[in-house]
């Protein structure tokens, strides 16, 4: 399954929103839950977030099934926390404050890529936050090279197959065979990457002439808007954790 | 338009002894259709490198002189368009259309032009999808007419084609040089293996030497006529050389394995009942997307079917015939069947040329004599990701023999292969066959299913809901 192609309905709301704003919007929650360890903040940024997914075209059902490794991550993450402590007592909400803390940080960023078109983040980069084309169009570039790599893994495996090759249960087997199965993905690939700088090259990228860009990407007043309602209401969680006393500062 | 002229040319890579390309004196007029010939080794991507203006100077070591319409290749970047060999890594944006504006972006043409001439560069080459069809949807040969259109869309003086139809299966190749013949105003060098098919759309053919010089220059016709064999024999697809037949010797002999309404979902289904047979050459035949790899990979027991069954006879597998061969343990697999995949690469297993061969041997003393029947013997020592194409193919073939399997199938195993590389796998898999081996070639190759008298199997377009 393609964990990165867009799911979102591309007319919503907040899905048409500049990728830079979207970026933005999500950046500002992140700030907000990193400094604070308590469980209160990670919490109403998680519901704030939840009650915005519908406004970026997604349905819910969607997103499950797009962020279920998180959850299962989180989950483990939880669960081990609270059967390797040594003070029972605390560790309990510690545990689950953490695992809402990285549901809260993770899901601005899950939003934001299912509902950007690649091509459209690397635009709005370029033209709106000033980045060098360099940078953004080039890992562009790279990013379309990164579903043959999952392919190629499969190939390269049964072609060790093929050749005899059986680790079977020996440990040091195991990890020799996959060293040498990384070693040929990586020659492979930066073989392939080789030639598509080469590509580029010829075509002039990167040449220090002046770029012009075919597509253009608008920063607008409602992008602007939309940044300083995030970066409110993620303000407005960290003060609700503060004023409720629950405010535990990273740095105390 | 543009004017090429090299005064003693050469150019050496970085931190290699031998010269890549010296010695050259060439002057092509504007608006020449050039090929670019010799033998593997010769120089000739590099000569091609060095006009693309892609040899900065620290790339290694030049002498004498090259130009493009009086200005160092570097500095007429802008005149200048290339296409490759392997459509997948020279399309950089996701859409058609913003493909072929990467160019014109970047020489800085106004926003409100590219539009306008996307469109015509796109229906210069026939492109038959609008703008927004996504680039990985596209076939080889739909990739490489993009390429194309990606690099006439600034309007080059000068095309160069470092083997574009290499990838690609004939009805690809077909459209691409069909595309060719319709440029009229540019300067055109192509270098290609199989140059037969091009030769009536070319002015002239360049025969570079492998020690430096040219060693022939002038029309098709004259230079295939007075440099023909020397040219066939050297690895180049001359016109009017044909290929050595290998008829088979003896009738096809035992079953070794057979499927019953085979599939793999959703490439393959219910794929009518397949026999492979010992001393008999099947070729695997049908257009992209068919299933022919997916095929190959479940007869070789390296897949396991969604549906349906490949079954082993005891003649193949002795005793483990009642497990289909997606089960047997990887050792067992290889002693029976060998399978050689398109990118040799994939299957080097170790850092040493002699080591690869010696992996999983069923007779370890007859490394040498593999080596040496496979002319790798003077790179026993090398690592094998170090060596050019044809040297990786021998290798890869040679390595599935090692194990003496009794069945080989083999994907794809002469794309891309100069004719000597050619000649020599034919004749091999022709032995193979007639000393009681079963192969199993998946092809486009319409020469190599006749040179090895191979029965044909047709897997049939896939189903367009799939597409």
């Amino acid at each position: 399954m393609n964990r990165t192609a867009p799911i979102a309905d591309p007319a919503a709301v907040l899905a048409r929103r500049n990728p830079v704003a979207k970026l933005a919007a999500a950046a500002s929650f992140a700030l907000a839950l990193v400094i604070s360890l308590d469980p209160v903040a990670p919490g109403i940024a998680l519901a704030v977030e939840l009650a915005a997914v519908p406004l970026f075209g997604i349905r819910y059902r969607a997103l499950a099934r797009r962020a279920w490794p998180l959850l299962v991550s989180v989950l483990g993450a939880v669960v081990t926390l609270f059967l390797f402590a040594a003070d029972r007592q605390h560790i309990l909400t510690d545990a689950l404050a953490l695992g809402l803390r990285i549901v809260a940080v993770a899901l601005p960023g899950v939003l934001v890529f299912a509902t950007t078109d690649p091509t459209d983040l690397a635009d709005a980069l370029v033209q709106n936050a000033r980045l060098s084309p360099r940078f953004a169009i080039g890992t562009l570039a790279a990013w379309r090279l990164v579903p043959l790599l999952g392919q190629e893994w499969q190939l390269i495996n049964a072609a060790r197959r093929a050749r005899g090759v059986d680790p079977g249960r020996n440990p040091a087997a195991r990890l020799r065979l996959f060293a040498s199965a990384t070693f040929t993905l990586l020659v492979g690939a930066i073989r392939r990457g080789t030639r598509l700088a080469s590509a580029m090259d010829a075509r002039g990228f990167d040449s220090g002439a002046p770029r012009t860009s075919a597509r253009r990407q608008r920063f607008t007043a409602v992008d602007a808007a939309f940044v300083a309602a995030s970066t409110a209401l993620a303000a407005g969680a960290v003060t609700v954790s503060v004023l409720t006393g629950a405010f535990h500062p990273v740095f105390s | 338009m543009s004017t090429v002229r090299l005064r003693g040319f050469g150019h050496r890579h970085a931190g290699r002894r031998r010269w890549a390309v010296r010695g050259v004196d060439l002057e092509i007029p504007h608006g020449e259709r050039v090929a670019l010939l010799g033998p593997s080794g010769a120089g000739k991507s590099t000569l091609l490198a060095a006009l693309a203006g892609l040899l900065p100077p620290d790339s290694g070591e030049r002498e004498g002189g090259i130009e493009i319409d009086g200005a160092d290749p570097r500095d007429a970047r802008a005149g200048t368009g290339i296409v490759f060999q392997d459509p997948q890594s020279q399309l950089v944006m996701e859409r058609a259309g913003d493909d072929v504006a990467f160019g014109l972006e970047n020489r800085g043409t106004p926003p409100d032009q590219i539009p306008a001439l996307v469109d015509a560069a796109l229906r210069r080459v026939g492109f038959p999808y609008g703008p927004r069809r996504s680039t990985g949807a596209l076939s080889g040969g739909e990739q490489q007419r993009l390429a194309l259109a990606g690099a006439l869309v600034t309007r080059p003086g000068l095309l160069l084609l470092d083997e574009p139809t290499a990838n690609l299966d004939p009805a690809g190749a077909a459209l691409v040089r069909q595309v060719l013949a319709g440029i009229e105003d540019t300067t055109q060098i192509i270098v290609e293996h199989r140059i037969a098919e091009l030769a009536g759309q070319l002015d002239r053919v360049i025969v570079l030497e492998p020690g430096g010089g040219i060693r022939a220059d002038g029309p098709p016709e004259q230079v295939f006529a007075e440099h023909g064999d020397q040219l066939a024999a050297d690895g180049v697809w001359v016109p009017g050389h044909p290929v050595p037949a290998h008829p088979a010797r003896t009738t096809p002999g035992d079953t070794l394995l057979r499927t019953e309404s085979l599939s793999y979902r959703p490439v393959l289904r219910d794929l009518d009942a397949v026999t492979v047979r010992a001393a008999e050459a099947l070729a695997v035949l049908g257009p992209n997307g068919a299933g022919k790899s997916t095929l190959a990979l479940l007869l070789g027991g390296l897949l396991a079917p969604t549906g349906g069954r490949v079954t082993a006879t005891p003649e193949l597998a002795g005793a483990d015939h009642t497990t289909p061969p997606h089960k047997w343990r990887a050792p067992a697999l290889a002693r029976r069947i060998g399978s050689v995949f398109q990118n040799p690469e994939h299957q080097f297993v170790t850092a040493k040329v002699r080591d690869e061969l010696a992996l999983g041997a069923a007779r370890p003393e007859r490394t040498d004599e593999l080596l040496q029947r496979l002319r790798l013997d003077a790179l026993a020592e090398a690592n094998p990701h170090t060596l050019s194409g044809g040297e990786q193919r021998r290798l890869s073939v040679a390595t599935a023999l090692a194990a003496a399997p009794r069945l080989l199938i083999l994907d794809e195993p002469t794309f891309g292969q100069d004719r000597r590389t050619w000649a020599e796998l034919v004749a091999l898999l022709a032995q193979l066959r007639d000393e009681g081996h079963g192969v199993v070639a998946v092809t486009h190759d319409a020469d190599f299913l006749t040179a090895l008298n191979a029965r044909e199997l047709r897997l049939a377009a896939p189903p367009l809901a799939a597409v």
